[in-house]
């Protein structure tokens, strides 16, 4: 360890190491570039890569970043994005969840795919993608459908789980699941040209609010499907909102929803009591 | 009485975006949503005065209804 850390420090230029430096340093210890990049991190240095992250990200919240788990369900419009932005964020592991193979009419909004992936598995693609933008972090492909009867074991470890599927009783049962894991929920969904974000922390009770009306179907993604801008901004809000819950930084979307209009143009934040006080009146 | 309505994503369409609406004292949201010809199944979330709310309640004077349809594509 001593040795390693050597080798790190001598490569330094100031605080910033460069990729150059760490892969020398996996190559040179037979090491994953996982183990350099805690090491960089815990000896104060910067991964060269993070260094347009600083003043928003510092070494020290790196390192909470690089130590982190998320869980992200679903690997399609809103999953794709957000495991790209959560690797380059530098979130340690990511944990990828979708039974699904890529498909033509995925083609026109879900970023992990392309025509050479169609038939393969989204999870499988993850990974790749993974591995080539960001080494240093882990991505576990679970290429199975969340089912409240798995969802114990596959949300196991996770700080955060983000919700990028496209069904909402799953999403309602996913609700129940991090709620009884006393797990963050980031919840986003889209339509058309409509979105919504909102954050579920252990004890809230706001998906099964956002969703009371509903009986059976699907929502408005039905009739006006999803272009590609929808999920990339609908993500980047999810992902903001991850980072913030693992540094514990900033104001979370809890007890409120971002309501998403990118036909009018229109950022709306509706503001709710939770369930229980509204019950009460 | 006069309550305001918001509309949000798709519901708006061929209707408004927000309005202040007329309606006789202790009016049932599910009496606007009816005249709003808005199917019942394509609603989310209702929202009475920044409160969750059932299509029972009964409207007041100056109340403020928001309704959202299902979003639900990933």
């Amino acid at each position: 360890m001593e040795r390693l850390h050597l080798f790190l420090k001598e490569r330094a230029d100031n605080d910033l190491l460069s990729w150059t430096a760490q892969f020398a340093a996996a190559e040179h210890f037979g090491i994953s570039f996982a183990h350099v990049e805690e090491a960089t991190l815990e000896l104060g240095l910067l991964p060269a890569r993070y260094q347009r992250n600083r003043q928003a990200i510092s070494v020290v919240q790196q390192l909470r970043l690089f130590s982190s788990t998320v869980a992200v369900i679903g690997c399609g419009g809103l999953g794709g994005y957000a495991i790209e932005e959560l690797a380059r964020l530098g979130v340690g592991t990511i944990v990828a969840i979708d039974p699904d193979v890529f498909e033509e009419h995925n083609l026109n909004r879900q970023i992990l795919s392309t025509p050479a992936t169609l038939g393969r598995p989204k999870v499988q693609a993850a990974a790749a993608r993974v591995a080539e933008i960001n080494p240093a972090v882990t991505l576990v492909p679970i290429q199975i459908a969340y089912a409240p009867k798995n969802g114990n074991d596959i949300l196991h470890g996770a700080q955060v789980v983000v919700d990028a599927l496209d069904s909402i009783p799953t999403r309602l049962a996913l609700a129940e699941t991090c709620a009884g894991l006393d797990v963050p929920l980031v919840h986003g969904a889209i339509g058309g040209w409509y979105g919504q974000v909102a954050t579920q922390f252990p004890g809230d009770d706001t998906i099964r609010m956002l969703y009371s009306r509903w009986v059976e179907g699907k929502g408005v993604e039905q009739q006006l499907g999803n272009p590609a801008f929808t999920p990339a901004l609908v993500a980047s809000i999810e992902t903001a909102e991850v980072c913030k819950i693992l540094l514990g930084e900033g104001e979370p979307l809890r007890h409120r929803k971002l309501s998403i209009n990118l036909l009018d143009m229109e950022f709306a934040e509706v503001r709710f009591e939770p369930l229980q006080e509204a019950v009460g009146m | 009485m006069q309550i305001t309505v918001k509309l949000f994503a798709t519901f708006r369409a061929g209707r408004f975006a927000v309005e202040p609406r007329t309606y006789p004292p202790g009016t049932p949201i599910v009496e606007v949503i009816r005249e709003l010809d808005i199917p019942e199944a394509q609603i989310g979330m209702i929202m009475l005065n920044n409160r969750h709310a059932e299509p029972e309640q009964e409207l007041h004077e100056g109340d403020n209804l928001s309704l959202f349809p299902l979003v639900g594509g990933g």
